[in-house]
């Protein structure tokens, strides 16, 4: 084989191990898909979902106290997470153009990608210890809220970057106030953004477990007290998922299902409708592309 | 790198982003998924959502001990109805460690544990301890070609402390004549947790072997050589059942429920045992007195029975609560206080022992039973006693 | 004049001022909280820390029975099954980034770039699920029997196969730094000019060369950055790795053996830690944060602001 078909051959090979590399990182998702809804599937019906645990594996236990947990901890903590990250991440873009600014950018980053086991004792030695309250749906919401914030402030932030300068400037040149133009211009033309990192960071959240297990401990019970111990999905699967009971092994895989519909829901979404938003704004860029073609 | 690369990296063809507002739909979901958990949250709250039980409902929390679980959620489901659905008793477990460390930050109102308090311990806090029922560790194991397995201490020891690491290693042979015992290791499954079926089970191969109890001694945890950990009973049975070739403890309803093979034992007067209820019972009939509910309860134990039918890893297994049930912690009001104490009057009585045999516990003795009766007389809430 | 975000020096008004001061003053209360919290943390270790000293990085044992405590084998954990993450991840990683970056045609790379990173969105206890029933039947018998037949010689993969042991916990974590390292490196191959492609080309380079000589070698640091985040994420998980690794608190050279990692640890006996015991895990914590933050920082400095490339949503630790 002559040189040139050599390199020619070595380029499909590589080419061919490119490809090899994608789908294995695609077939685990795929069978993971598969093998949740395989097992899980057949655990959900009515009842299932409106029953609550109880820990025994006998028929006619539910989820259903633990889809309401999960709800109360996302959305309580979306009460403390969602406000705070984005404060954060308006504070961050519009004035953070300072050593403080760049401090909390930068440990908002850091945050974001942390061990959530560590929020969780963060968590704990605050609300379970220091104050007292013990385990709790407020422990929980706590620290989901502690994961939940640096993601919202870096895509609140990211979103708020994206926004042409020109709009702020021709607000503030017309006399707008400073906090005005921020909130009625800058955040609402990040709208699209903003909302998309908020329901992504919810996403995430609704699938910890790490923290939950230190603060919200579990509950086979309907609750909604913010002082008392809670159930949630993930935590129903890591109860069951080594169970050796069939029944709440099932659970686990139940919940599993539920969980991941609601959170590839989530996902898919968000990106959908991101994908769909480029493709507008593409059919407007060739026009100004151009002119500002013409800046440096 | 220029500012525009980075700017545009993930959208190489949009340089310019257009002022489109945009979001409108996916703000709607926001905050219809935030409105609705405040919603239900408040409904709740008010009392107006939920499954029928009435507004004085009392909730008593407890962990610990998985070792009696089976038992203790059977009777929080049959007490729950009992009651008609006003007391809710949650459980759960984590392992006689947790437990006892929860109920001492009081965190939780009740405690199980296998394992009972040490002198010290008993001393520094006011708890009392109500032996519920009584159940056995056996040695589970995945050998499906094995259809019996003979062992005695001094080899199981040797199993555990990785001395033997083999299933045809000829210690095992000898107790087995007449088995072809697979060449395959043994993978040996312990509790990863604190647990009180670690202790009990420890606690029988330090009394059988000396080696056991110098290098490693009875303990909650154990420094257990190379072994695979696996959290509370139901994790070492779920991990035996799926595991093939390996060995481990766990209580006997684990093992009659999820149809794992255990071992017979060769007990204190030399038989070889099947664990049971009726072995249990047996070992324990060799029970002395036992201390006060709020005495030092350290040295009770059953292991190594004599008797010719006794299982030889039988251990009662303890409720431990207060003594004084009101304190400013757990902000115990008097209707969960009486719940509780009646909770308990139940369990240790006919109404809750006599669902021990249909989830393979042993029934405790009427001697027991009326030393819980007085411990349960003895407990007080702001002073005055409850019963 | 040229394009300047306005500072503060611009606001002006009460009103201004107010909205600048209340947003600033939210930006730092989560700061100053998060800093507490870990000053609070290290507090609690005070205790550990002052009865084993440095010895506790160094200590092999974990007895609760002695009340002896010592960090190495979770550390050792942690390591060995990171390494593992890294070795299997970071090419197939690499890989995938190439194909989206280089190879793939225009219309498929939006849809598979984002089906790439639904596998961040999948919560780590699912991942962990599905490891036990579907991951560990095919390593025990298919996979992990390869090893011990090549290399059983050494002590490495001596053993039987059990399945849950650091080798199986390496290889759901790299499944789980896929998405990350995959995502940033494809970013930093991106932001490689078309200059450099097209003058490798045009010497007569094939695709693969190019790929080579242009990109993989331009956008190294990029890589480099993407591998450290991947090893925060696989430093921090704990879910699936609590759920495969085995739970041994030892060091055993052999992949095939149980083992611990300082977040599946501080998992498995949180609640039940008291005394002392509480306080060498609470420094186990403190160690395992220092870790995440020296590694997180590290890729941060590396990637700068590719950063936003990060599927910040990978679901939950």
């Amino acid at each position: 084989m002559n040189r040139h078909a050599y390199r020619r051959l070595k380029d499909k090979v590589a080419s061919g191990l490119a490809l090899a590399c994608v789908v294995a990182g695609l077939v685990p998702l795929a069978y993971i898909l598969a093998e949740v809804v395989r097992v899980g599937a057949p655990a959900i019906d009515w009842e299932f979902l409106t029953s609550r645990t109880k820990g025994t594996g006998e028929p006619g236990e539910g989820i259903g106290n633990a889809i309401l947990g999960s709800l109360l901890l996302v959305g309580y903590a979306s009460l403390i997470g969602l406000p705070v990250g984005l404060l954060t991440g308006v504070y961050v873009s519009e004035y953070g153009n300072n050593r403080f600014g760049t401090t909390v950018r930068f440990f908002n980053d850091v945050l974001a990608n942390f061990p959530s086991i560590v929020i969780g004792l963060l968590a704990y030695a605050l609300v379970v210890d220091l104050l007292n309250v013990g385990f709790s749906l407020i422990a929980g919401s706590f620290a989901l809220a502690i994961i939940m914030i640096p993601i919202v402030a870096n895509t609140t932030e990211e979103a708020l970057r994206l926004v042409p300068n020109s709009l702020r400037e021709g607000a503030l040149a017309l006399g707008v106030p400073r906090w005005k133009t921020v909130l009625k211009v800058m955040l609402a033309n990040a709208r699209a953004g903003v909302v998309t990192g908020s329901l992504l960071s919810i996403a995430r959240i609704a699938g910890e477990t790490a923290p939950l297990l230190l603060t919200a401990f579990y509950s086979n019970y309907w609750s909604a007290s913010p002082t008392e111990p809670i159930a949630s999905l993930p935590l129903t699967i890591f109860r069951n998922y080594n169970s050796p009971s069939d029944v709440l092994l099932q659970q686990a895989w139940g919940a599993a299902l539920v969980l991941i519909l609601m959170v590839l829901t989530l996902n898919m979404g968000v990106r959908l409708f991101m994908m769909k938003r480029k493709r507008k704004t593409k059919a407007v860029k060739k026009t100004w592309k151009t002119r500002l073609s013409l800046r440096a | 790198m220029r500012e525009q690369d980075i700017q545009s990296s993930s959208e190489p063809d949009d340089e310019i982003v257009m002022p489109h507002r945009g979001g409108g739909k996916a703000f709607v979901v926001l905050a219809l998924v935030v409105a609705a958990t405040v919603v239900i949250a408040a409904a709740f709250a008010a009392g107006l959502l939920s499954t029928g039980a009435s507004k004085e409902s009392v909730t008593i929390t407890g962990a610990g001990a998985t070792f009696p679980m089976p038992l203790i959620l059977k009777w929080a489901d049959e007490y729950h109805n009992e009651t008609n659905g006003k007391v809710k008793v949650n459980y759960g477990g984590g392992g006689s460690g947790a437990g006892i460390t929860q109920i001492k930050d009081k965190h939780v109102e009740f405690a199980g544990t296998d394992a009972p308090l040490s002198a010290s311990e008993s001393a520094a806090y006011s708890l009392v301890h109500i032996p519920e029922t009584l159940g056995a560790v056996v040695v589970a194991y995945n050998e499906p070609g094995l259809s019996s397995l003979k062992l005695d201490g001094p080899t199981l020891s040797r199993i555990f402390m990785k001395n033997i690491t083999v299933w045809d290693d000829p210690a095992i042979g000898a107790l087995n004549p007449g088995s072809t015992l697979p060449t395959d290791q043994i993978t040996t499954v312990v509790r990863s947790d604190s647990s009180g079926t670690t202790f009990v089970f420890s606690g029988y191969l330090a009394v059988v072997s000396q080696d056991f109890d110098s290098l490693y001694g009875q303990g909650k945890s154990v420094n257990w050589p190379n072994a695979i950990g696996a959290s509370g009973n139901p994790g070492v049975t779920q991990t035996v059942k799926t595991t093939p070739h390996s060995i481990g403890y766990i209580e006997l309803a684990y093992a009659i429920q999820n149809q794992v093979q255990s071992a017979h034992l060769k007990n204190h007067d030399g038989n070889f045992v099947t664990p049971s209820p009726d072995t249990t019972s047996a070992a324990a009939a060799s029970l002395g007195t036992l201390p006060s509910g709020d005495g030092d309860w350290s040295q009770v134990n059953i292991l190594d029975a004599s008797g010719a039918d006794s299982y030889p890893i039988a251990s009662f297994t303890y409720i431990l609560i207060y003594k004084e049930l009101y304190n400013n912690q757990t902000k115990m009001n008097r209707t969960a206080a009486e719940a509780l104490v009646d909770f308990l009057w139940w369990a240790v009585h006919s109404d809750g022992q006599s669902h021990a045999d249909e989830m393979y516990y042993a029934p405790l003795p009427a001697s027991v039973v009326s030393g819980n009766e007085d411990t349960l007389n003895s407990i007080t809430y702001n002073g005055e006693p409850l019963r | 004049m040229a394009a300047r975000r306005p500072n503060s020096l611009f606001s002006m008004g009460r009103k201004d001022k107010l909205f600048e001061l209340s947003v600033m003053s939210v930006a730092g209360l989560t700061l100053a909280l998060v800093w507490l919290l870990v000053a609070k943390m290290i507090l609690d270790a005070q205790q550990s820390i002052s009865e084993f000293g440095i010895g506790f990085v160094t200590g092999g044992a974990w007895d609760p029975n002695r009340d002896v405590y010592g960090a190495l084998p979770f550390i050792f954990g942690t390591l060995v099954t990171s390494t593992i993450a890294l070795l299997i991840g970071v090419p197939v990683s690499i890989g995938i980034a190439v194909y989206l970056s280089e190879l793939a045609p225009p219309w498929i790379r939006e849809p598979l770039s984002f089906v790439v990173e639904l596998l961040a969105a999948v919560p780590s206890v699912i991942y962990g699920l599905w490891a036990m029933y579907a991951l560990r039947p095919v390593m025990v018998d298919s996979i992990e029997p390869v090893f011990v037949a090549l290399f059983g010689w050494t002590p490495l993969f001596d053993g039987q196969p059990v399945g849950l042991d650091k080798f199986v916990a390496g290889v759901i974590l790299a499944i789980m730094i896929i998405p990350t390292v995959a995502s940033v490196s494809k970013e930093a191959m991106r932001a490689v000019p078309d200059s450099q492609r097209e003058a490798a080309l045009s010497l007569g380079a094939t695709r693969s060369e190019t790929t080579r000589m242009a990109v993989l070698s331009y956008a190294r640091s990029g890589i480099f950055g993407a591998s450290i985040l991947g090893l925060g994420r696989a430093v921090g998980e704990t879910m699936a790795v609590t759920m495969t690794v085995g739970n041994a608190n030892l060091i055993s050279w052999s992949l095939l053996d149980p083992g611990q990692t300082m977040a599946s640890l501080i998992a498995n006996n949180w609640g039940e830690a008291q005394g002392l015991q509480l306080s060498a895990l609470i420094e186990i914590g403190v160690v395992l944060f220092i870790v995440a933050l020296i590694v997180n920082v590290l890729a941060r400095l590396v990637i700068g602001r590719f950063m936003k490339a990060v599927p910040t949503t990978g679901g939950g630790i």
